[in-house]
């Protein structure tokens, strides 16, 4: 059975996911909606690494349950700039970046639960499809708050 | 007829009455003193301006200038009662410090000019700018002390004329939420319920409400009910012990930012215990089976551990909630302005559609408005919406508002969500807009994290323009500076919190060279040549009423219908309720009757948004989620507030207001009575802090934050242990330093954090973190009122009065029937005749 690693690579990307939200929160301070709703959304993708960590165990796979937490003081450092050029135009382009990044990887841990959910109906475990059911519309409203912020921001960012 | 001091007595005398029996008439009266009524030369109606209750009254002329006000007793807003504001606030008009004319910066300086110079100025970089940037580099931010005829002018002129997306009112600050939070359960705007619900009510609940503080008027007619036979039940949440609480059966004060937790706590119990109505549920709602599997992780107990409210007194505010057989309930800044606040102000409407407690008498739900004006910058597409509800995301809608202005619908900016004033305010500081023009607001007391807001008012590269009656924080920030009329000085409508239109007319002159804002709007659309696709004038009326009978047709078919008014109705029947048109000639008094709702996907104003992301939804995600129309049950969890209390800022600290004030004291400071009522910031906590922290009454303190420091003098009130308490009102403007603070700050604005709610993009004043230090032993009690929610709890505070110069008369009417007989109030019981039903108005579809 080859759940145990899918299972290993959700993990490892909500893990990721999570990370880079906290990232993106750093570095845009001085946007004050992408600064707090990206940590309220790490939070999710936290609590889904805690619940596949649990799922895994049953399946043959040591998932560490402890998702990956605030910034190390390094990264921080690097990311006060972010701050600090926050009133430059500049640092409006790599939001954009940023938020397509958020897009990408959120997509990429949807897709995943996707299949994990497919093989849950497979095997009829009820567990797994109730953990699937729980944590993937969370990665989809992630994913529709990166396009939506997106949607909202090119424009200005853009042509301006 | 008896005198009264209404600085002391702010409520008046009572007159009770029983549920479904009218609310007697009482009319109030204040003139200068030395005037009786019978020297007035002319009564001329209007409507309060100073609150969003509508209270409407006559201003009385003597010898061209303003002489007093009283109370108009058929109105069927407030049947002849007034405020403290509206009765001393008038007086702020005749100020000596009033702009009389435009001004220009100068070598740094603001130096007076001529309206064409001031002008020019404008319209030339408006010009420059759309030739270089295009209409990304200009915003506008407005008010919600307007008129409906203002408001509908502007958004012609930035959404048509100009094309740009920022546009948005300072109703951001006070009621984005309502609107979010109806837009979310009704997938449209406008408030389900009446003021007149109160008259026939069970049980109301008020939700982070200080009514008697906020519209006094209205909290007349609670205690008028409170004090006749077979009184309602009053449940109250708030962190404060407001007048509200005082009357309260049961009074909820929850830590704050905990809202949802509490809201949840209580669904847990109405939907466990069965106190739903089933029938209503199925036939009208979707999303019910999400939200009682939600509140199934709330048990009352989980509810107390989050929000420090004991679970038996959750429970038995549940039990009156779950109760009622007519349940009326409002919802204000408590929610609006602090964490969740959508997510926690939908769970109201939440329990109102489980319960089926909407559309007859006595059950309804009111989420209030703050500022007079607000439902108008909401309707007429001048705070982020487009004009007569039309929905943004939709195709037809912006084709059809093309075609109402002649447009080309490409013309019509609708790629993304209008612009909201805190965005606007982050694309100045980052530089992309490059002219803010600012009507009647006052942003640098107003907004959170001043020190923020005056740096990026104050950048070079923006050309700032400030259109007011003084000159307030930010005018003295500005580059052109527009003297404005206002009420009293010019002629408009404005509708209140319960779709109540009324007419404002022109009293008196404005002084020197002031104009109305609508001129001011009229003159710039005519210099800047904005022609509509046949090469005609953009904007084709000319003055108030030919601006509102153009408001009427952008308004026909849409939910807020004013095709069935006039500005001789107004003048003979006061005040009317939208929608009003051929089939409801009468106005309507609420909404959705049978549950008939304005959410159909081809019809309704909003899709909707995320609770917690704020993402708008997809129109194909709506339709899938609500295909015929009905109403939205949507659940929410609770996340904890972005800023909790630490080691170093151990408190909550949130902002309000007082009765005594309005926004930032720009009129109620120049009105003598109510600037002696509340004459300086004051800062509360509890008698337990207080101990702890070994300060008393009237102690100068000092309450920081990371973002900035207040000194002011502590009052020990009801208020919850934990918490902080501070009015926002109070500025710079009266103080040497002119703008900004000089040496300690006494702007509560120096101490929020700037962070919104993600779905109505409200700024959160309710939730910093915060420390509190002694400065000075007391050298008397602290400045604030008495008889208000700052009711100190120590002995040896003397009382708040008035004196002499507030006494205003009251005159009781001892047989309402004779004096007035408004069709939409009379009836106690449920009338079907009355109430309104979309699918038979053609409304729908």
């Amino acid at each position: 059975m080859k759940i145990g690693l899918l299972l290993h690579e959700l993990h490892r990307d909500e893990n990721d996911l999570a990370h880079e939200l906290l990232r993106v929160s750093e570095r845009h301070q001085a946007d004050h909606e992408v600064h707090y709703v990206a940590r309220d959304l790490a939070r999710w993708s936290q609590q889904h690494v805690r619940d596949l960590s649990a799922a895994g165990e049953r399946f043959g796979a040591r998932l560490d349950p402890e998702p990956v937490d605030e910034l190390k003081t390094a990264e921080r450092l690097r990311d006060k700039a972010g701050e600090l050029v926050g009133r430059r135009s500049h640092a409006a382009l790599l939001l954009l970046r940023d938020l397509r990044e958020v897009y990408i990887k959120a997509s990429g841990v949807s897709v995943d639960w996707e299949m994990l959910g497919q093989a849950a109906q497979g095997l009829k475990d009820t567990e797994l499809l109730e953990t699937v059911q729980r944590c993937h519309p969370d990665s989809l409203r992630q994913i529709r708050w990166a396009n939506g912020k997106l949607k909202e921001s090119s424009t200005q960012i853009l042509v301006s | 007829m008896t005198h009264r001091d209404r600085i002391a007595e702010p409520w008046g005398t009572r007159t009770p009455y029983g549920p479904g029996e009218p609310w007697p008439v009482r009319v109030d009266t204040y003139l200068a003193p030395g005037i009786t009524a019978g020297q007035v030369d002319r009564w001329v109606p209007t409507a309060s301006i100073l609150h969003s209750n509508g209270d409407a009254m006559e201003i009385a002329v003597k010898d061209g200038r303003m002489a007093g006000v009283r109370g108009l007793a058929r109105d069927r807003v407030n049947r002849g009662r007034l405020g403290p504001k509206d009765l001393f606030g008038w007086q702020a008009n005749a100020s000596p410090d009033r702009l009389t004319r435009p001004l220009v910066r100068e070598g740094g300086r603001l130096v007076e000019c001529d309206w064409d110079t001031a002008m020019d100025r404008v319209v030339a970089r408006t010009r420059e700018l759309l030739q270089t940037q295009g209409p990304s580099a200009i915003g506008f931010y407005t008010t919600g002390q307007l008129f409906a005829e203002e408001y509908y002018t502007l958004g012609v002129i930035a959404h048509g004329g100009i094309g740009t997306n920022h546009v948005d009112g300072n109703t951001r600050l006070c009621t984005a939420t309502a609107a979010a939070a109806l837009k979310e359960s009704f997938a449209c705007d406008g408030q389900p319920g009446s003021y007149a619900d109160i008259d026939h009510a069970e049980v109301i609940a008020l939700f982070g409400h200080n009514m008697a503080e906020t519209q006094s008027v209205l909290w007349m007619r609670v205690l008028d009910r409170l004090a006749g036979p077979r009184p309602p039940t009053v449940i109250c949440v708030d962190p404060r012990m407001t007048p509200v609480a005082r009357a309260a059966a049961v009074h909820l004060a929850p830590r704050p930012g905990t809202n949802v937790a509490l809201m949840n706590g209580l669904l847990h119990e109405v939907i466990g215990n069965g106190w739903i109505d089933r029938e209503y549920i199925d036939r009208h709602v979707v999303g019910f089976e999400e939200l009682s599997e939600r509140v199934k992780e709330y048990p009352p107990e989980r509810a107390e551990e989050i929000c420090d409210v004991p679970a038996e007194r959750i429970r038995e505010a549940a039990r009156l909630l779950g109760g009622a057989r007519r349940l009326f309930s409002t919802v204000l800044q408590g929610f609006y302005q602090s964490h969740q606040a959508t997510a926690a102000a939908v769970q109201v409407n939440n329990l109102h559609l489980v319960r089926g407690m909407l559309g007859r008498p006595g059950c309804g739900v009111l989420q209030m408005n703050g500022q007079p004006t607000a439902q108008n910058t909401r309707e007429c597409g001048a705070d982020g919406d487009l004009p007569g509800f039309r929905n943004w995301s939709n195709d037809e809608h912006v084709k059809d508002l093309a075609r109402v202005w002649n447009l080309d619908p490409v013309r019509i900016p609708h790629y993304s969500p209008p612009t909201h004033a805190m965005q606007m305010i982050r694309y100045v500081e980052e530089g992309s807009i490059r002219l803010l023009w600012i009507s009647g607001t006052n942003p640098a007391v107003s907004l959170p994290e001043l020190r923020r807001i005056r740096s990026v008012l104050s950048q070079e590269r923006l050309l700032l323009v400030v259109q007011d009656l003084f000159l307030t924080e930010t005018a003295q920030l500005a580059d052109v500076v527009l003297p404005a009329a206002t009420w009293g000085e010019k002629t408009g409508t404005f509708t209140n919190a319960d779709r109540t239109v009324h007419l404002s007319e022109k009293a008196v002159e404005p002084p020197g060279e002031a104009r109305p804002d609508l001129d001011i709007f009229l003159d710039y659309a005519r210099r800047l040549g904005l022609a509509d696709m046949d090469g005609q004038p953009l904007v084709k009326w000319h003055d108030a009423e030919s601006a509102f009978e153009a408001w009427k047709e952008c308004s026909r078919g849409r939910p807020c219908d004013y095709t069935g008014i006039t500005y001789d109705k107004l003048r003979e029947r006061g005040g009317i309720q939208w929608p009003c048109n051929e089939e409801h000639p009468d106005g309507t008094e609420r909404l959705y009757a049978d549950g008939g709702f304005w959410s159909d996907p081809g019809y309704c104003e909003s899709y909707g948004r995320d609770l917690v992301t704020g993402a708008p939804l997809e129109p194909a995600e709506y339709k899938a989620m609500n295909p015929s129309g009905k109403a939205v049950v949507k659940a929410a969890g609770y996340l904890p507030p972005h800023e909790q209390p630490s080691g170093d800022f151990p408190y909550v600290l949130t902002t309000g207001r007082t009765l005594f004030h309005f926004h930032t004291r720009a009129k109620t400071a120049r009105a003598p009575q109510l600037q002696a009522a509340a004459p300086e910031v004051w800062v509360e906590c509890s008698a337990r802090d207080a101990a702890a922290g070994g300060l008393g009454e009237g102690d100068l303190v000092e309450v920081r934050t990371a973002r900035g420091s207040v000194r002011a003098r502590l009052r020990i009130s009801g208020i919850r242990d934990g918490v902080l308490f501070l009015p926002f009102h109070y500025g710079y403007w009266d103080t040497g330093a002119g703008h900004e603070p000089d040496g300690a700050g006494r702007a509560a604005n120096e101490l929020t954090l700037t962070d919104w709610d993600p779905p109505s993009k409200q700024p959160l004043f309710k939730t910093a973190a915060a420390a509190l230090r002694l400065v000075e032993a007391a050298g008397g009690p602290s400045p604030a009122p008495t008889g208000t929610a700052s009711a100190p709890v120590t002995d040896g505070v003397p009382p708040t009065t008035g004196g002499p110069d507030a006494r205003a008369e009251e005159a009781l009417v001892p047989s309402p029937d004779e004096t007035f007989s408004p069709a939409a109030d009379k009836t106690p019981g449920p009338a079907p005749e009355e109430t309104f039903s979309p699918s038979s108005s053609g409304g729908v579809r």
